[in-house]
């Protein structure tokens, strides 16, 4: 096992082809894409059948429906921005950073108070915005930046439990210091746009919730250029295939792992301001659910697969939202919307049965 | 071991066994609290007037989503002793002064069962608490095991004082009041002929929409679907579209503000022009600034009678808003009259000793803040009175008062 955080008992063969999947967002060889599609046409004709078979099956109104799509959509776009910043991180380290939803959370909790701040100061809303984002996204930078030079770094080669113990460990820190900082309450979020709501075809759908779609889908667009196409993406292949060569090769590993950080949490926090806004509320607590469901949506997604992420996350959401939508008229009541993560769980366990490596995600020999 | 260590192990020893001993002479202060001049502890400390302490266990979520109501009760209490300690209080001829002992449950049923234990391995004389029917509950026979009264000043879940305890109380009216009244009130006067039901899946939110749906079913009204979240959530937006493809009248959500708020929200998304209604639990401040404009026309119950037609209410917010510089969120009147209701039977008992003064807890004819207090057999509020509420231009507004005529011999 060549990751950085496994234990060092086998050190890696320098010839050894590497065998994890790494940052391996968008394949670079022809084969891959041939095998991306195939993975998705299945879903895609999945979810057809669904589209098809639920509002017949319940004789349910369209505009009911639909209605339930862009909720499931949105919720799923949300677990899909979170997830980016999971999968990033497994990506490069094969870490799970826990910590992720509390990032999250901070980010939410800092655009809050600079947003009041500024509307209290009687700045107009969207610099107020603006600056809330911006400086919710440096926060979480210099948080990333901490967390894995405190958390992680120390660990990397100890045995891959430690770092997963610091990080529930952060996680914990975080939130109960978000809540010394800013109190327990449940906060209201100012609303960051216009919320009166499109209606298409009876589905209403706000501004805020489709820039949450486009948002998402043009981050994981953006992070797959970066990986494939730019020269840090390049240091960040290198590093996850193998540190140790890479560093020989002159990539500063410690620096690329370092620039990760920040920017999966600069993603995070820009998800903390969407789901607070979308919610308008923000507490200490939000990161903690959020992180769980998000991570949940980067294993069916295939972690380490930015691509997985988010179809992971739009699974997950679609799931959801169908399922406390109709599951207590396919029944006959018998089993009602608290059954939800019930089957949001049973189908990731599902997928893991048949494709261990999630959705998207590539073979990896597990090797002790 | 070091060498230094040893060698200042001597010197020391002095002073450790000078320390125990004074902890030990106030160990024995707490105790004995009718033993209001231990004889022993003159010397110890000249300058102390020798007053017994008596422990008042206090039990709510301090932390987590719903510490704001923890906090609210957590301070009422606190009020009720420091305005007791500074009053004087004599028990059997003897001063006494009050301690609190306030605990974090954090909404949570395990947590709530070791904050119990460490309560009556505290010697508290007895407890106010807890919040949550879901904490109060398992918390109640811990109090039971050990003989110490128990008055929750917020639970509503009617089984908490349906398990045959001796030692459960409470000071406000159950669901199997509260729950009727708001279904009476939806069905008689909102005309509501179609009703969604949603709960969060606690024992305080499954407990009052049942209460509520009974009594809605029972009046004529038709349940068109019965949906389910949790505490945690803040998305909706999948139950609300299921409901608002069934059209009903009205909406009734068991569950406190942190829900509600955002959900009513989300109904207007979702353009629902079903009137949401409520229990105790989000009839507070923080759901109006949750929900924002979105909270017009919301309305909600709570046990008791409207703030300002409590006997002691107005004056009671404005010393609350004094002291801890806060609005009174929802049960701290509660919480201050629990202290007073426990303090009085004390003294009527001429004890301190859970065991002497148990019984008068029941036989309480008391008037607080709330009104009068009296209990029935199992430990409930008699006739305790509930107040359906509106929210009209961004402040709930009592619409009408059902019950709460008060005990006979209070009046």
């Amino acid at each position: 096992m060549c990751r950085p955080y496994a234990t060092p008992l086998h050190p890696p063969l320098l010839y050894q082809k590497p065998d994890k999947p790494g940052i391996n967002a968008l394949p670079v060889k022809r084969p891959n894409v041939v095998k991306l599609r195939e993975q998705l046409i299945p879903l895609i004709i999945d979810l057809a059948v669904v589209l098809v078979f639920l509002p017949n099956a319940t004789n349910s109104r369209m505009d009911i429906f639909l209605q339930q799509i862009v909720n499931g959509l949105v919720l799923g776009s949300i677990y899909a921005l979170v997830a980016l910043g999971y999968t990033m991180v497994y990506g490069l380290l094969g870490l799970i950073n826990f910590a992720h939803g509390e990032v999250v959370m901070v980010g939410a909790m800092v655009a809050l108070s600079v947003i009041n701040f500024g509307l209290a100061n009687g700045w107009p809303l969207p610099l107020a915005v603006l600056l809330a984002t911006a400086s919710a996204m440096l926060c979480c930078m210099a948080l990333g930046w901490l967390i894995e030079r405190v958390g992680y770094r120390p660990l990397r080669h100890a045995p891959r439990l430690a770092p997963l113990i610091s990080a529930i460990g952060i996680s914990i820190i975080l939130q109960q210091l978000m809540m010394l900082i800013w109190g327990s309450t449940y906060r209201p979020f100012p609303a960051l746009f216009n919320s009166e709501p499109h209606v298409v075809l009876g589905a209403s759908i706000t501004d805020l919730q489709i820039l949450i779609i486009v948002l998402a889908a043009a981050t994981m667009g953006g992070l797959m250029l970066l990986v494939q196409r730019t020269r840090f993406g390049r240091a960040m292949r290198a590093t996850a295939e193998n540190p140790a060569i890479a560093t020989l090769m002159g990539v500063n590993t410690n620096r690329v792992i370092a620039l990760t950080f920040m920017l999966g949490s600069a993603l995070g926090a820009l998800a903390g301001v969407m789901v607070s806004a979308n919610y308008a509320i923000a507490h200490f607590s939000m990161g903690f659910m959020l992180g769980l469901k998000a991570f949940t949506a980067a294993v069916l997604g295939g972690i380490g697969n930015l691509a997985g992420a988010v179809v992971g996350g739009l699974l997950l959401g679609l799931i959801e939202a169908l399922c406390s939508g109709y599951i207590s008229d396919l029944t006959g009541g018998m089993f009602g919307s608290n059954y939800r993560d019930v089957f949001a769980f049973l189908v990731l366990i599902l997928v893991l049965i048949f494709r261990p490596s999630g959705l998207m995600g590539e073979k990896v020999a597990e090797r002790a | 071991m070091t060498r230094a260590h040893l060698a200042s192990y001597t010197p020391s020893t002095k002073l450790i066994l000078a320390t125990a001993a004074m902890s030990l002479l106030a160990l024995a202060g707490c105790g004995k609290q009718e033993n209001s001049a231990p004889a022993a502890s003159a010397p110890a400390e000249p300058a102390a007037p020798a007053i017994a302490t008596v422990k008042i266990g206090m039990a709510s979520p301090l932390t987590g989503p719903q510490a704001h109501i923890g906090i609210d009760i957590r301070n009422g209490v606190q009020l009720a002793v420091d305005d007791i300690n500074a009053a004087g209080l004599t028990i059997d001829g003897k001063p006494v002064k009050l301690e609190l002992v306030a605990e974090d449950d954090e909404a949570n049923p395990t947590k709530a069962t070791t904050v119990a234990q460490k309560l009556v391995d505290a010697k508290v004389a007895g407890v106010v608490g807890h919040f949550n029917s879901g904490s109060s509950i398992p918390a109640s026979r811990v109090y039971s095991d050990a003989g110490i009264p128990q008055i929750s000043p917020a639970s509503t879940n009617p089984s908490y004082t349906e398990q045959g305890y001796k030692t459960t109380f409470r000071v406000v009216a159950n669901d199997s009041q509260q729950g009727p009244v708001v279904a009476t009130y939806a069905v008689n006067t909102l005309k509501a002929k179609t009703i969604a039901v949603i709960d969060d899946s606690t024992a305080y939110g499954q407990g009052l929409a049942g209460t509520f749906e009974a009594k809605a079913k029972e009046l004529g009204a038709k349940i068109v679907a019965h949906e389910h979240t949790t505490d945690k959530d803040t998305d909706f937006a999948a139950i609300l579209t299921s409901i608002k493809g069934k059209k009903p009248d009205a909406v009734f959500f068991g569950g406190i503000d942190t829900q509600s708020g955002p959900m009513k929200k989300q109904m207007t998304t979702l353009g629902m022009k079903a009137t949401l209604l409520g229990g105790d639990g989000m009839q507070t401040p923080n759901f109006i600034a949750l929900a924002g404009a979105d909270a017009e026309g919301v309305m909600a119950s709570i046990p008791g009678l409207p703030r300002d037609k409590m006997p002691g209410g107005p004056d009671f917010v404005k010393r609350f808003k004094e002291k801890f510089g806060a609005e009174v969120e929802l049960f701290a009147p509660m919480g201050y009259d629990a202290v007073h209701v426990l303090v009085e039977a004390m003294k009527r008992a001429n004890s301190s000793d859970p065991a002497k003064y148990l019984p008068e807890v029941g036989k309480t004819q008391y008037n607080g803040v709330i009104g009068p207090i009296a209990f029935d057999a199992k430990g409930d509020l008699v006739n305790g009175p509930v107040t359906i509420y509106v929210v009209k231009n961004g402040a709930w507004e009592a619409v009408e008062t059902v019950g709460g005529s008060a005990p006979a011999a209070a009046k």
